[in-house]
């Protein structure tokens, strides 16, 4: 079983890597796997406590049983305006229902807006450098957009965050981050902002990651180098099957303008005729259902291929900072090493510097190579609904319209003059006409 | 084959070498009139295009196009035997606008089946508008078979000896076309489609065909400009989706699980993109049936015309018998009433004698009464003219809804038909990503 020994190394390591107040949850983490599994649904406290020989197997179903067993639900609804004397924003109503222990209710309900949900992602990333943190929707977006607060805009963005949020509950280890449980808590978020490393000491580190990286690594770990390479390729396919998308959408709307042209046309001519006026309004009302029907179609791509290729499109750019970031601990690590070698004075210290340095790319390369693999179940599995999805509403896009079409064959099979029967009778598959 | 119900002849129309949708198309659109047609006795089929090049009539060389038009008795072929082999004559594109002017001035009160168009109209952008390009020069060909089936069929003009000749005598038919003087009434038939002349009682039946053939005309334009259009816009959408199949192959390759689903997933994408081109090959099978019945709406027009002249010419020449008749009125009465410079120059310098008056007098006799016999030949030619073209607009009329219904019913099959292949293309698209 591949997820076999995952969760137990995970929270093993989490343990020495994160700062301290993390480390309350992690401590609870542990002892949740070391003697209970995760509950199975929200509404079974008791299978909290299971006894110890169990344990195993329950957590191997779980992993299997994935999106079954969550635990936490989260909601994004709710877009409202703003006002303060000096800006104007949106709040979003973030939902939260759950049953894990470490929560005080089972449910909770806070205003968040933006800047709160780019606040909760630069702390996951800050707790969890070489983990893959699920992207957030641009703050802007370049193209044809004028007004900040247009409707659509809210919406994708409200989606978006919706999915961020969920993708962090989903996660073995985010999820139990005591900032994410904060963010979804604290009704005034303010406070809680203001601590953890301060912006001097954020800059600091900035700065020596910058002067790592300089330096450049020695020697990449073969199996990171390969990753680096995917990240590069799957970053230009990604962005080239969502440009691709957008210019279908594109065009189809194009031909859907044109398409609308066709009815009025149909029907104009129709009122000039006799014996015609029937087949010829009769095409122009196909036609008309046609571009409705197209019109859905269009809908549903942009509603939900769009948005799952654009996801990762931005997730390329966090793949990229976590394998800097990764490289960056290394060198890190080598640097000092190197300094160790030279340096005759303070050695002991040096020593455990190192040491601890050593400790920190290994828990860092294990937490990637394990969320790597996560990711790219998620993505495979994420590219693969929205596909088929595409595929499946494309398949029922043609059929509505050949049903449309072949009615009309029906009606034309009658004499002209004839009473109808309207759609008693159930379409044939095939047309009559060969 | 679709049925229409109707109970008429159905021509043989034998040739194996246009697509069927071609062959449905004519006998589709070449519904045979009961009635002695020509195309009872003979089968008429154009069957290739070949290039040549010559000199024209300045002298310069030029490159055109022949056709090859095929004729052969419409008897039955005894059992076991071969069917005889057909004439055949060459002809360009020219030679058919002389022979559909010449009817076009014999049989002024006929409705004459339009020719395939002179160049590429309502062309969207894949098509080509170079009358020497392969696939305008096809679908030339099937429009003028067709315009010769039409002419065939037709109750009147398939009796012509003029186009009898078209069709049998390659080299000496100019000359006899020409001969027929029709030349000459070309003139006067190119006055009625220009002139500006007000007729004073207009015929109601006339006026209204010629508001509907205006309508035709305009709201069959509007929907080959818009299909053009769409068209255009429908290819776009289909060849991008060629795009899908590079990069999901190209994707495939750096992925393990997903490879093989998106590969294959990516094949159906091309065939998806390849597929738009014979839908639209079909769809301008389509077009020049509407296309047909555009230029068919100019013929109408052009004998609502012809009519407003005769008519015209009617009333001028009844106006004319009425001036006359007044003018001997006054002579012989002494008034005037009616304007004359031989009356005033008389009033002027002086009264004419007695026998000059009796001159004049029995002249305006003369005068009136031929006036009085040409009145009654124009009437009886308006009145013939009028009897024999509503008969052929009946005509017209019947052919046109049956030939158009059966074209949206054609347009129906192939909406389905395009249809059908997305179906299938998604639905294995489908498989394949279930497969990622």
């Amino acid at each position: 079983m591949s997820g076999q020994t995952f969760p137990a190394d995970f929270s093993g390591h989490m343990l020495d890597l994160d700062e301290d107040d993390d480390l309350e949850v992690f401590s609870k983490n542990t002892s949740l796997a070391d003697s209970s599994p995760m509950p199975n649904s929200p509404s079974s406290m008791v299978n909290q406590y299971r006894p110890e020989e169990e344990e195993e197997e329950e957590e191997q179903l779980q992993q299997q049983q994935g999106a079954n067993d969550k635990d936490i639900f989260i909601t994004v609804d709710n877009p409202e305006s703003h006002v303060t004397a000096i800006e104007t924003f949106i709040m979003y109503r973030v939902e939260t229902k759950t049953t894990r222990g470490e929560y005080d209710s089972s449910e909770y309900e806070v205003l968040r807006r933006y800047q709160d949900f780019v606040w909760l992602r630069s702390k996951l990333e800050e707790t969890h450098p070489t983990l893959i943190v699920h992207p957030l929707p641009e703050k802007f977006v370049m193209k044809g957009m004028v007004e900040r607060f247009n409707n659509d805009f809210i919406e994708t963005r409200r989606k978006a965050l919706h999915r961020f949020l969920n993708k962090i509950s989903e996660h073995p280890i985010l999820s139990y981050s005591q900032h994410f449980k904060v963010f979804l808590t604290a009704q005034e978020l303010l406070s809680h902002k203001k601590q953890g490393p301060g912006f001097l000491s954020r800059m600091g580190e900035t700065v020596r990651a910058v002067a790592n990286s300089v330096r450049g690594l020695r020697s990449r770990p073969e199996e990171f180098s390969l990753m680096q390479e995917y990240v590069e390729d799957f970053s230009n396919k990604i962005y080239s099957v969502d440009k691709v998308t957008q210019r279908i959408i594109k065009e189809q709307r194009e031909y859907l303008d044109e398409l609308k042209q066709y009815s009025p046309t149909y029907a104009q001519w129709a009122e000039s005729e006799e014996e015609l006026a029937e087949p010829l309004n009769g095409v122009a009302s196909c036609v008309e259902r046609c571009s409705k029907e197209s019109d859905e179609q269009i809908h549903h791509m942009s509603e939900v291929l769009v948005p799952a290729l654009h996801e990762y499109v931005l997730c390329t750019e966090t793949l990229k900072a976590v394998m800097r970031r990764r490289d960056n601990i290394q060198a890190e690590f080598e640097a000092k090493n190197v300094a160790l070698a030279s340096r005759r004075a303070d050695q002991e210290s040096l020593q455990d510097e190192v040491d601890g340095l050593a400790d920190r790319v290994e828990l860092a390369n294990n937490a990637l190579r394990g969320d790597w693999s996560r990711w790219q179940n998620g993505m495979r599995s994420d590219l693969k609904s929205a596909f088929l999805s595409t595929a499946e509403k494309n398949v029922d896009y043609y059929e509505q319209c050949l049903a449309v079409w072949e009615s009309f064959l029906l009606s034309q099979r009658v004499e002209p003059g004839e009473q109808r029967d309207g759609e008693d009778e159930p379409l044939p598959t095939h047309p009559i006409i060969d | 084959m679709a049925d229409c119900g109707s109970n008429e002849e159905v021509a043989v129309i034998f040739n194996t070498d246009i697509t069927s949708t071609e062959s449905e198309n004519n006998l589709i659109n070449t519904m045979v009139e009961i009635g002695a047609t020509l195309l009872r006795k003979m089968e008429i089929n154009v069957t290739e295009a070949e290039k040549r090049t010559g000199k024209n009539t300045v002298n310069m060389q030029e490159t055109y196009t022949v056709y090859l038009i095929e004729t052969r008795s419409a008897e039955t072929v005894p059992e076991g035997g071969t069917p005889t082999t057909p004439d055949t004559l060459w002809r360009r594109y020219s030679e058919f606008e002389l022979l559909r002017t010449y009817l076009l001035v014999t049989y002024p009160y006929i409705i004459i089946p339009p020719l395939p168009e002179k160049r590429a109209e309502f062309v969207w952008h894949k098509m080509s508008a170079d009358n020497l390009d392969p696939d305008f020069v096809e679908r030339r060909r099937v429009g003028l078979e067709n315009f010769l089936l039409r002419v065939a069929s037709h109750p009147v003009l398939s009796n012509d000896k003029i186009f009898f000749l078209f069709l049998t005598e390659e080299k000496e038919w100019r000359e006899v076309v020409l001969e027929t003087g029709f030349q000459d009434k070309v003139d006067s038939r190119l006055k009625s489609l220009s002139a500006m002349f007000r007729v004073k009682n207009p015929d109601k039946r006339f006026t209204a065909l010629k508001h509907y053939s205006d309508e035709l005309n305009s709201v069959i334009s509007q929907l080959l400009r818009v299909r053009a259009k769409v068209a255009d816009r429908l290819y776009g959408v289909y060849k991008v989706h060629g795009n899908y199949g590079r990069v999901f192959s190209e994707w495939s390759a750096i992925e393990k699980e997903m490879g093989d689903g998106l590969q294959s997933a990516g094949h159906h994408m091309d065939t998806f993109a390849a597929s738009i081109d014979d839908i639209l090959e079909e769809e301008e099978h389509y077009a020049d049936q509407l296309k047909e019945y555009l230029f068919y709406a100019e013929a109408v027009r052009s004998v609502c015309r012809k009519h407003e002249l005769i008519q015209y010419e009617l009333e001028m020449v009844a106006q004319d018998l009425v001036s006359k008749k007044q003018q001997k009125e006054e002579l012989a009465t002494g008034t005037v009433r009616v304007f004359s410079l031989k009356g005033m120059t008389s009033k002027l310098f002086g009264q004419e004698s007695q026998e000059q008056r009796e001159s004049r007098l029995a002249a305006l006799e003369q005068s009136t009464r031929e006036g009085e016999e040409t009145l009654k030949e124009r009437n009886t030619e308006c009145q013939e003219f009028v009897r024999t073209a509503w008969e052929d607009i009946g005509r017209f009329k019947e052919q046109k809804d049956r030939d158009l219904r059966e074209a949206l019913i054609s347009y129906a099959i192939m909406q389905i038909s395009m249809c059908k292949k997305g179906i299938q293309v998604w639905s294995n698209a489908k498989e394949c990503f279930n497969k990622m």
